[in-house]
């Protein structure tokens, strides 16, 4: 799934840069301070994800997970999934510094499509239904991954299309299995603790952020 | 793996507590940063075989001057190439171009081929470039000078969470997966292993939102109020400067050289 430096063209590059530090600018947006714990630990855990090998046939995949990511964090999987990617690029060398741009897009932009299509849906049905769509939503976010790479590899030149078209075909059994452990972790977390799915409490994040601002006021350090 | 994001982890910015740094790994860590991402940049710009080769000489030069080891680099770097070696192979067969051989009616064309060859190349010089620039820093380092760079702070906090709690849910997931195994559970083929890693995952993300939540109030308790304090020194001297220049002349040589010379073949 990971691109690597010097098989893209630069302007796909580019555009993947500034497509990734707007969806950063807007991630980081909807996170208050006090979501950081939280977010940084769900970023640490769909790491951890990776880790995950799950057989199919013969060999085995990692898992990505990044459609639950979507459901979970919404807008704030985008910086969440940034991370792991970062951190992926610069101690193991998968992927590059130059396409981490076009890889974020890649992996985080259809995880947050994801989120925004089916969170609404899941939060209001019960843990049979939610793990049914949970499903879909991870099976949804690497199908248009996949196709993201592809047309990241396509847009770079007519040369790399059958491989993009390889990508795109390799990927269907992993798209099966993503979609049922997602199913199943959506089926968990929805007996276990469904707020973990509902849309964040708009009053209880003001009170976050109005605590927040008074000690910035009151000239509190904001050490470095 | 372990090493990187483990507990024992170092929490200060320099590593290794007391031990002398390599020649590389003495400069600023923020000129190492910028130096790699300015690399990354010219060297996929590069056109000519020869220039990238010249790039990847200069990665194998920055790779001597550190103390990595040296085999789980190349490790790390075969493990690269194995993912594109997919795309390199299909490539020749797939550009148009002057026929070089076939194979099972497939043409070859030489185009191709030396755009798998120079894609290769280049891919293989920069990993090699930031695996050693870079990776001889912690995580902690790092996060400490993309703050010193000026990212935004509510991005470098995030990635420090993420760095400290990678180990733990590691582990975490270590547990669960034993508590598995005790039940005799065998990963296969099936629903049952599918359902089987869901439900673990799923749990992984309970816990871990649990945590988050007693972190949060403990952090409160402590008077959070949306910054940390970063302690560190780094300081940009003499010859950080030097290697700023120096390194900063070697690229621009290269992609100059890259643009304006042809090779007489």
């Amino acid at each position: 799934m990971h691109i690597v430096d010097g098989a893209l063209a630069p302007e796909v590059l580019i555009g993947g840069g500034v497509l990734a530090v707007a969806g950063l600018g807007l991630g980081l947006r909807k996170l208050p301070i006090d979501k950081i714990p939280a977010t940084g630990v769900l970023s640490a855990t769909f790491f951890v994800a990776s880790l995950i090998h799950v057989p199919v046939g013969p060999s085995s995949v990692h898992l990505i997970m990044s459609g639950l990511a979507g459901l979970v964090l919404g807008w704030t999987a985008f910086p969440a999934l940034f991370v792991g990617l970062l951190l992926q690029a610069i101690f193991f060398g998968f992927g590059g510094l130059t396409v981490l741009g076009v890889n974020t897009v890649n992996i985080a932009f259809p995880a947050v499509l994801a989120g925004l299509l089916f969170r609404g849906m899941v939060s209001r049905s019960n843990p049979v239904t939610a793990a049914v769509l949970g499903g879909c939503a991870g099976a949804f976010s690497i199908a248009l991954t996949t196709v993201f790479v592809a047309i990241s590899l396509a847009l770079s030149g007519d040369g790399f299309v059958p491989a993009a078209k390889l990508v795109f075909f390799a990927h269907i059994p992993i798209m099966v299995v993503e979609g049922l452990v997602s199913a199943a972790a959506v089926y968990l977390i929805a007996k276990v603790k469904p707020a973990l799915l509902q849309p964040a409490d708009p009053i209880s994040d003001f009170q976050m952020q109005a605590a927040a601002l008074r000690a910035k006021q009151a000239g509190e350090a904001s050490n470095g | 793996m372990s090493h990187l994001f483990g507990h024992d982890q170092p929490l200060n910015v320099r590593a290794g507590g007391g031990q002398t740094p390599s020649f590389v790994g003495a400069f600023d860590p923020r000129v190492r940063v910028v130096a790699a991402c300015v690399f990354a940049i010219i060297v996929v710009a590069l056109h000519q075989i020869e220039f990238a080769l010249g790039a990847l000489g200069l990665a194998a030069i920055t790779m001597s001057l550190t103390d990595l080891p040296l085999r789980v680099t190349l490790k790390r770097m075969a493990a690269m190439d194995g993912f594109i070696i997919v795309m390199l192979v299909m490539l020749p067969f797939t550009t148009p171009g002057t026929p070089m051989f076939t194979i099972l009616g497939a043409e070859a064309s030489q185009e191709g081929l030396m755009h798998a060859v120079l894609v290769g190349i280049r891919a293989n010089a920069v990993v090699l470039m930031m695996l050693s620039l870079l990776s001889g820093m912690t995580p902690v380092a790092l996060g400490h000078t993309l703050y010193r760079l000026k990212c935004p702070p509510v991005l470098v906090h995030l990635m420090m969470f993420t760095v400290r709690y990678i180990s733990v849910l590691h582990d975490e997931y270590h547990r669960l997966r034993m508590a598995m195994k005790l039940r005799g559970f065998k990963a296969r083929n099936n629903a049952h292993t599918y359902r089987s890693f869901g439900y673990l995952f799923g749990m992984l993300v309970v816990r871990s939102l649990e945590r988050a939540e007693r972190v949060l109030e403990a952090m409160k308790c402590r008077g959070f109020s949306g910054h940390f304090p970063m302690i560190d020194d780094m300081a940009f001297r003499r010859r950080d400067g030097v290697f700023a220049v120096f390194f900063l002349a070697l690229i621009a040589a290269l992609v100059i050289l890259d643009r304006t010379y042809v090779f007489a073949y």
